[in-house]
């Protein structure tokens, strides 16, 4: 495929608002994770919670847009200059040629669970300020985001669960390909909600510590929230070298399990095969995997054995959830921030809270961060229902 | 600009009044009146018994309409890239989860938790078939169907050589069905495949435009097509029922609507 450089990029997330706040935090091996208080879920149970949101205020005129997940939109957009960025590319494209395709799983649904404690003792009814399309519904970030920015061009949420905003960057590629749009906002916008709090619980999938990807007694994972978006555009013929650009996307299906992922990791592993083959590249010309690595006995089993059977056991990988927790369907999009973040800065960010190695774990996990030069980077991203995407990231030069 | 074009090898539709495709051609060509009686969803036989219980009615309808496109076209669903995209997901599912939140036991069943996603049509349809091809699931609300078509057509010209697009809803329970009035379940699958000249079949493409929206001659289909966002697809699906070429302007955002060029 053709390359696509990711002209601005920026996260928010239980590590800070934005690069700086996000590299810090990796620097320092410092996770965002803590006990879980939100809201009045009484779990037993670690989250990765943005500060702040309460504070956060959308336009006047998109009101109607007001629930948790676009407050953390908002403040997600406006770190970085990241707003600037896509208005000045608005200006030199036109808003018609400019995509939005961001990743979530929740959207603003906990405004509708708060809805439901407040139904009318007679009728039954939602409360009359409850706005379905601009809340509870998969669409509202993307129509809010697109809204922001005042853009005519397509919007779309991608819904697949945990892979959700790993599979817009394939998505929009698409289009630029096709030449449909010349940029694209990218990225992922997941925000806690009861659904996942309980539902992860209900599936004994939510760890009582900060979850432990890849350790021997790893015993679930830690549900967290962010926004990270990335403008994608055609990359010129001249780069800067440290310009970062995408290079392929790999997709496909487990076909296997609604909530499991196929022991054998065969679906994660084609997932991957197709990004190398997108970038052509082989498994050797890659330097770190972010891996999915959600810290479930199950997924970190799975995918220890995609990556040993495609990468052997050389290729350094680490899982970047002990320090965000799983922001679900904004992962994708969070990790490839921290890779394009890794990219720039020669960063290998170790995994953490890994105490002790499971040697049915063969792969190259880093628990300490590495410094040095890193040319090309692949994050992997699994969602339920099978939903796998892969996403192979490289600094120009 | 290039322009997003695919060939229909086969189509799969059910709704209020219209059983199958074939009975949707019938009813476009005015070989049989419209009748709006509430859509009958058939139980997913390709599912094993265990997940056949779990599905709910969004899943119904994407499994049916995809293996009736599937069928017709006689493809196979192993290899098939999909494109699921719907503007809600499971609403009765997604009501008896906001219920046990507001109880006080909050306890949710894991397989309505799995079910919640909105790409649990998919997750279903890919292990009822063992299709391991890529699969993504789209939400535009009421652009649903053309995100979908957009989305399918960029899947061709970017080298795939089919692609099954399911464009579905169904309706909420009370209390958020007042909050979002969608009366029934409708959906359509197109199996889309990259233009061959060495074959002749039905031909899409795509442009942008600012004009209004076609609409339904018939006014009892006028209501299904405003009523459901997936059916925002049936001016194009009539005019391929009647084999009749011609452009038709379909709903998407506010700015920008699709003008679909049909080659019957």
């Amino acid at each position: 495929m053709t390359p696509l450089q990711l002209t601005h990029f920026t996260a928010t997330s239980c590590l800070g608002s934005g690069l700086a706040a996000t590299l810090a935090a990796l620097e320092q091996a410092r996770g965002g994770l803590s006990p879980c208080n939100f809201e009045t879920v009484e779990l037993k149970t670690y989250i990765g919670e943005v500060a702040g949101m309460d504070a956060v205020a959308l336009p006047q005129r998109l009101q109607r847009f007001d629930c948790r997940n676009n407050r953390l939109a908002q403040l997600g957009l406006i770190q970085d200059g990241f707003d600037a960025a896509v208005r000045s590319a608005a200006l030199r494209f036109g808003p018609e040629r400019i995509g939005v395709y961001l990743g979530t799983s929740t959207s603003g649904i906990l405004s509708t669970e708060i809805a439901y404690r407040h139904l009318d003792p007679g009728t039954g009814a939602l409360p009359a300020d409850f706005d379905y399309a601009g809340s509870h519904n998969s669409f509202s970030v993307a129509d809010f985001v697109a809204r922001v920015f005042e853009l005519a061009g397509p919007a779309v949420a991608v819904c697949t669960a945990c892979s959700s905003s790993a599979k817009v960057f394939a998505a929009a590629q698409r289009m630029i390909a096709a030449d449909q749009i010349d940029a694209a906002i990218v990225g992922g916008v997941d925000s806690l909600c009861l659904t996942t709090l309980y539902g992860f619980h209900s599936l004994q999938l939510t760890s009582p510590e900060p979850c432990r990807p890849f350790d021997l007694a790893r015993d679930g994972l830690s549900i967290g929230e962010a926004a990270a978006f990335a403008l994608l555009e055609r990359a010129p013929a001249r780069l800067d070298p440290e310009a970062i650009v995408l290079l392929g996307a790999g997709e496909s299906s487990d076909a296997y399990h609604m909530s499991s992922p196929r022991p054998d990791g065969a679906g994660a592993r084609s997932a991957m095969e197709a990004a190398l083959a997108a970038g052509g590249l082989a498994p050797g010309d890659v330097d770190y995997i972010n891996l999915h690595g959600t810290g479930t006995p199950s997924n970190d089993q799975a995918e220890s054995r995609a990556v040993t059977a495609l990468f052997g056991n050389t290729t350094a990988c680490s899982s970047t959830k002990g320090a965000t927790g799983h922001t679900l369907g904004a992962a994708g999009a969070l990790e490839a921030v921290i890779c394009a973040l890794a990219l720039r800065y020669g960063l290998m960010p170790g995994g953490l809270n890994r105490r002790q190695r499971d040697p049915q774990l063969e792969l190259n996990y880093v628990t300490e961060n590495r410094r040095g030069p890193l040319r090309r980077v692949l994050s992997n991203s699994f969602g339920f229902g099978g939903a796998n995407c892969a996403l192979l990231f490289a600094r120009a030069a | 600009m290039s322009t997003l074009t695919g060939c229909i090898q086969g189509l799969g539709l059910l709704g209020p009044g219209l059983a199958d495709w074939s009975a949707a051609r019938a009813v476009f060509n005015e070989e049989t009146p419209y009748l709006a009686l509430r859509t009958v969803l058939p139980a997913p036989g390709v599912l094993p018994p265990a997940e056949r219980r779990r599905a709910g009615r969004v899943i119904k309808i994407a499994l049916a309409i995809g293996a009736e496109a599937v069928a017709r076209a006689a493809a196979d669903a192993r290899t098939l890239p999909t494109v699921f995209t719907s503007s809600g997901g499971d609403g009765d599912n997604c009501h008896e989860i906001c219920l046990t939140l507001a109880s006080r036991d909050r306890l949710i069943s894991p397989t309505r938790f799995h079910n919640s996603v909105h790409n649990a049509a998919s997750g279903y349809w890919t292990i009822a078939h063992g299709c391991t091809a890529g699969s993504t699931s789209l939400c535009a609300g009421d652009a649903s169907f053309a995100a979908g078509l957009l989305e399918a057509l960029a899947q061709l010209a970017c080298g795939a050589p089919a692609v099954l697009l399911l464009a579905y809803d169904a309706d909420y329970p009370q209390p958020l069905r007042a909050k979002r009035p969608i009366p029934d379940a409708f959906g359509a699958a197109l199996l889309l495949t990259a233009p061959d000249p060495a074959v002749a079949l039905p031909r899409l493409q795509l442009g942008w435009s600012s004009a209004p929206a076609a609409i339904m001659a018939n006014a009892e289909l006028e209501s299904l097509r405003r009523s459901i966002p997936a059916a925002r697809s049936l001016p194009v699906l009539e005019r391929l029922a009647q084999r009749r070429g011609g452009t038709v302007v379909l709903d998407y955002l506010d700015g920008a609507r699709l003008a679909v060029e049909v080659f019957a």
